[in-house]
């Protein structure tokens, strides 16, 4: 029996799962029901600096899109750090962590980016006992505007500098939670690293306007007749979160650096690829607000059994197997060449791969066939583009099948050719660096 | 628990308590909610020159109006459709969907469960009727006029066509009210409260066409006046015959015909009073003896048999109707030809039927009979067209098979006479929905007949 536990920079777990730092973790009462029903850790709710606690507004604070069956794609707030007063999130971190001591219990944080602020909480956090802390460097409303969250995130010099003086003023673990609302995540990240973060953990929400409302012209959530851009997360989020984890997990500076995964995950195979691609564990808030704690059975269940089918036995056997096949477009094999291949006892005869095809691509999918509704790859015109694979509304039906070697590319009359061969060596690229002589 | 009512023997009313009849006859399929016809939309996968579309009679551009569908715009549906068919409303109840563009749909196909194209139909007209959308104004007037025969599906089709084209149309129709079987032989939980009278308001309100009732072809008018009087002249008259039994006992009292009971039916203000057998017979196969089988079975019938003197796969009725009657508790037997209807001191008692087999493809009876109980049988064996007003009126129209000759746009062999729905003889299967298109193609071509390019 595959066997999950968790050692992400020390802080152990029994399971990958965390729940992200967001309203679920926002008190003793949702962490401790959380822990109940099996969740391996939480990130709690960002805490600010003593003092007034911020308040948000009293409007909606999400919203959605959705799939025609109102099944929740994509989820944007425009909700604070936590409204709750400092004192009370201590004192129940501290009563959570003693009660649950085998779970994992972090600490978001975003205070004022001066040196005095973070030296005033750390001591006061560390004295809960929690096992560790989150920079919350990614807070894309709100707090950005008042220097904080993104504000900080989006410059890798203060990024730089907060982390350095959290490393300096306190044992505990830091997890640098990074913004996508940059141009190159390795940016912040490499910061991040350079200061002595222990971790990254990544993505923050993404910079978002869910809807229009049509009638009153304003964005949704709409408080008041306005909209203000609110973080964006789900399902939707997560292809973008995994490129940004993996671009971190293969950069040469920050190889290496422990990654905690945050983005949309939803399902056990959702935790495992962001853990293919180097998370060391799976933060989740928007699957969890939208159908409740109970998903992590499904998450630690799913996950054990995928493990034991391929014999994985521990997270290690598998965490960061996917980062050496990650690479740059300039080194894919250009003598590769596949063909898109339609079975036809699966094809329903829709026609979709057709007409996007011969609409949008490169007409090598017939529709008829002696006077017949047909649907069939013409191999001369097909560049193996993947498009009618991914149109096709019946799993399995539509499979890309690479041409073997010494086979005829019928498109471009050249035989395959077993020799890689990438576009640093190829005769069109005009820079093209030609093998070590 | 059964009801008082229901072991009264011979043909009685009130057989069921009175709660019983609205919920008996209620809608055969509820709309679907703006949310169910969300999700049912997402299952259309827009297929390219989508099946269902070919197999529509009026090549409704289906995979377009549900895509209208979902994505929050059924007025739009409903103009895609009303486009092509503009009682799309009642071919959304009373098409054999199963049989035509479900049949077809992809999903049908791959999984057995095609996209419930009629419901979304069904949706989407509804919504433009409920609010009274009108899509279309009429062109300036021709100052042409012509005379439409029958206010059913056919003759309303080729009506509103006309209308928008801006020529003057008046309808005769031999009956009181318009909607011909949409209104006289549809079963009632088809179309459910008056819809058919709704949907003629709906056609009608486009303006141009006035709708002149009580007045039948050979009684109260003739064909030479109309053709005198009028530009052109659509004849969408229906069929007036009933086959007989050819049986012994066939004029007994009990035995009538199933297309009079289903009118009788839809035109009863109070069900209860509507008598019906204890034991019914209907005989034959088609979708006139199952609404007569259901009907008679929702009346409060305690036993329905269909007799049909062929196989299962012979039966005109769809699967999907056979299997609605099979559900409301009617039996269907087959192999079975009515021989004699038995009666005693004048009324049904039962029927007479012999076995049938296929002897050289020729359909032969047995010999072996069987006497089936009956208090009421149902003669559901086809209707037939009645030549005699038509042909007694004015020139000859060309006839073939005992139906109005036409060709592939309607025209008859008079030159000023156009005719569609089912009196004519190449009447696509006798359906609402092929009368629809048969009515509006005629339309086309008495306007292209009566305008230069289309320019009057």
């Amino acid at each position: 029996m595959a066997d999950i536990r968790s050692d992400f920079v020390g802080i152990k777990s029994p399971n990958p799962f965390w729940l992200a730092s967001a309203p679920p973790t926002d008190k003793a009462y949702n962490v401790v029901r959380a822990f109940k029903a099996g969740w391996g850790g939480v990130v709690w709710k960002t805490l600010g600096e003593e003092g007034p606690p911020v308040v948000n507004v009293n409007g909606p604070r999400y919203g959605a899109i959705w799939g025609p069956d109102r099944r929740l794609i994509g989820l944007n707030n425009i909700e604070l750090i936590t409204d709750r007063d400092l004192q009370v999130n201590l004192q129940e971190i501290k009563q959570v962590k003693r009660d649950w001591p085998d779970r994992a219990l972090v600490v978001s944080l975003m205070v004022p980016c001066v040196e005095e602020a973070w030296k005033a909480i750390l001591p006061v956090v560390e004295d809960t006992g929690a096992d560790g802390i989150e920079l919350n460097f990614g807070c894309p409303h709100g707090m950005s505007e008042r220097g904080m969250g993104a504000a900080v995130g989006q410059v890798p010099e203060y990024v730089e500098m907060v982390v350095r003086w959290c490393k300096q003023n306190t044992r505990m673990p830091v997890i640098t939670k990074l913004t996508p609302n940059i141009s190159d995540i390795r940016n912040p990240a490499r910061a991040a690293h350079a200061g002595g973060t222990d971790a990254v953990s990544l993505i923050n929400t993404i910079n978002s306007i869910t809807s229009v409302n049509l009638d009153s012209f304003s964005p949704e959530p709409s408080i008041d007749g306005k909209g203000t851009h609110g973080g964006y997360c789900g399902p939707a989020v997560k292809p973008i979160a995994m490129n940004m984890v993996a671009e971190i997990a293969r950069d040469q500076q920050t190889r290496g650096l422990p990654i905690s995964a945050i983005g949309g995950i939803t399902t056990w195979r959702d935790a495992a690829e962001f853990m293919a691609l180097g998370a060391g564990t799976a933060q989740v808030c928007t699957a969890a607000m939208t159908y409740g704690f109970k998903i992590v059975e499904e998450m630690i269940e799913g996950l054990k059994n995928w493990m034991d089918e391929k014999g994985h036995s521990t997270l290690d056997d598998f965490i960061g197997r996917a980062v050496p096949n990650v690479t740059d477009w300039q080194y894919l094999n250009l003598n590769y060449v596949a063909k898109a291949r339609i079975n036809q006892d699966a094809c329903i005869k829709c026609g979709r791969c057709h007409i996007a095809c011969e609409d949008t691509s490169h007409q090598a999918i017939t529709h008829m066939v002696d006077g017949a509704r047909h649907f069939e790859v013409i191999e001369a015109e097909c560049v193996g583009c993947n498009l009618c694979v991914n149109v096709c509304p019946v799993e399995g039906c539509i499979t890309m099948e690479p041409l073997a070697v010494g086979a005829l590319d019928q498109r471009t009359g050249l035989w395959v050719d077993s020799a890689y061969a990438n576009w640093t060596t190829h005769p069109n690229n005009p820079s093209a660096r030609q093998a070590a002589e | 628990m059964m009801a008082e009512g229901q072991l009264k023997q011979g043909i009685a009313a009130g057989r069921l308590a009175p709660g019983q009849y609205t919920a008996n006859f209620t809608d055969l399929h509820p709309p679907l909610t703006q949310h169910e016809a969300v999700v049912e939309a997402d299952r259309c996968y827009f297929c390219y020159d989508a099946p269902c579309m070919q197999a529509c009679p009026t090549s409704i551009d289906i995979p377009l109006f549900i895509r209208q569908i979902a994505t929050g715009n059924p007025l739009g549906a409903a103009k895609t459709i009303f486009d092509q068919n503009i009682l799309g409303g009642m071919c959304a109840r009373v098409c054999p969907t199963e049989t035509l563009c479900e049949e077809v749909c992809v999903r049908e196909v791959a999984e057995g469960k095609p996209v419930q194209i009629g419901r979304l139909q069904r949706y989407a007209t509804d919504e433009a009727m409920n609010r009274n959308k009108q899509f279309y104004e009429r062109s300036g007037s021709t100052g042409r006029r012509i005379a439409v025969v029958g206010a059913g599906p056919a003759g309303l089709a080729a009506a509103h066509r006309l209308a928008i084209y801006g020529h003057d149309v008046t309808i005769f129709e031999a009956k009181p009210k318009p909607g011909g079987l949409n209104e006289y032989g549809i079963a009632a939980y088809k179309a459910t409260d008056d819809f058919a009278q709704a949907e003629v308001d709906y056609v009608t309100d486009v303006g141009g066409i006035a709708i002149d009732y009580d007045k039948a072809l050979g009684r109260d008018f003739s064909l030479d006046e109309l053709t005198a009087n009028f530009d052109a002249v659509f004849l969408g008259m229906g069929l007036a015959g009933v086959n007989a039994l050819r049986a012994e006992g066939e004029e007994a009292f009990g035995v009538h015909d199933a297309v009079d009971f289903i009118a009788q039916l839809r035109q009863s203000n109070d069900l209860s009073q509507l008598p019906i057998g204890r034991r019914v017979v209907v005989i034959g196969g088609g979708m006139t003896a199952i609404d007569a089988a259901i009907q008679s079975k929702l009346l409060g019938a305690e036993q329905v048999t269909i007799c049909y003197r062929r196989g299962k796969e012979h039966m005109n009725a769809s699967e999907f109707e056979q299997d609605l009657a099979a559900a409301k508790g009617v039996s269907i037997r087959h192999w079975l030809q009515p021989r004699r209807v038995i009666t005693e001191g004048g009324a049904v008692r039962g029927i007479e039927v012999e076995y049938t087999q296929l002897v050289d493809e020729r359909l032969v009876g047995t010999g072996m009979t069987e006497t089936l109980e009956a208090d009421q049988v149902f003669k559901a064996i086809g209707q037939s067209f009645e030549s005699a007003p038509l042909n007694g009126s004015g020139d000859a129209i060309e006839t073939e098979g005992g139906r109005i000759k036409v060709d592939s746009e309607g025209r008859t062999s008079h030159l000023k006479v156009w005719a569609g729905g089912d009196c004519v003889s190449d009447a696509r299967e006798d359906l609402t929905v092929a009368a629809v298109a048969a009515g509006r193609d005629a339309a086309e071509s008495i306007n292209r007949a009566l305008t230069s390019n289309g320019r009057a």
